[in-house]
């Protein structure tokens, strides 16, 4: 059973990432996007990581695609008049992502990763478990974290706005 | 819901499908020219390496993972924050986020 749903979410996230790279109109690979990061979420609900499957699909699904939503509108890219790159680029780019994907197939073959049991019961996604690591082992980058979006806020808010002419 | 459903398969599938995930995030940035669509693979290839996390959190029965995971979120969403201001702001000034245009710094 988990084995099927492991093959359809992972079949349908590798075609929407496929069809984010590929396709013509910017919006639909947003769209695709949204698309991939729901199957993603669904891994991670397989996972038993519930928290972060849910934090995920808030902050990606819902902040982070609507703001690349809103600025493919607002540039007004909602049609099909990019430039592509000459033939040859494409065809290299192609090959050397395959070169990259084979060359880490190729050291993991060589990994020995049957080190890990599988565990029976699980309860290390579960709110409490990843709040509590979060607020005692974590809490000194957690507080700096905040530093970070002040200043990429600040950031956003300085270069987004309209310079005096 | 502490039962876990994945009994049956293997770690190695999660490493093989978010490294399959990561080279289509490579491929993207390499293949097109749309800064926006860079920015977005990006994101996938920064997706992967959460799914990643989160499989080994699991297999591994350690929550640290999982906390990473969170502070890969906050990263990305600072990026995407600045990153569009940038590209808004380039837009005003050149008319386009095609980044073969962008090449004022080659001088």
């Amino acid at each position: 059973m988990s084995h099927y749903l492991f093959y359809i979410l992972s079949t349908l996230s590798i075609i929407s990432a496929l069809l984010v790279v590929f396709s013509r109109v910017p919006v639909y690979s947003v769209l695709w996007l949204v698309v991939c990061f729901f199957t993603i979420a669904g891994h991670y609900i397989m996972l038993n990581a519930q928290f972060l499957a849910i934090v995920h699909i808030i902050v990606y699904a819902g902040a982070i695609m609507v703001l690349f939503l809103f600025v493919v509108m607002l540039l007004n890219l909602n049609k099909e008049n990019e430039q592509h790159k000459i033939n040859w680029v494409k065809f290299a780019a192609v090959i050397s992502g395959g070169i990259l994907f084979l060359t880490l197939i190729a050291a993991m073959k060589s990994s020995d990763l049957g080190t890990y049991s599988l565990p029976i019961k699980s309860e290390i996604g579960f709110v409490q478990n990843v709040g509590m690591k979060l607020f005692t082992d974590y809490v000194l980058p957690f507080e700096l974290s905040s530093v970070l979006f002040l200043s990429a806020m600040i950031g956003a808010v300085v270069l987004a706005k309209k310079e005096k002419s | 819901m502490g039962e876990t459903t994945l009994q049956a398969i293997p770690q190695n599938w999660y490493l093989l499908l978010s490294t399959f995930l990561f080279c289509i995030g490579v491929i993207g940035v390499l293949f097109r020219r749309n800064a926006i669509i860079i920015l977005m693979c990006v994101e996938l290839m920064l997706n992967a390496v959460n799914l990643l996390l989160v499989s080994f959190s699991a297999y591994a029965n350690n929550a640290d993972g999982q906390v990473f995971v969170f502070f890969i979120m906050v990263v990305a969403a600072a990026e995407v924050a600045v990153g569009l201001a940038l590209l808004v702001s380039i837009y005003r000034n050149v008319m386009s986020t095609d980044i073969d245009v962008l090449s004022k710094l080659k001088g």
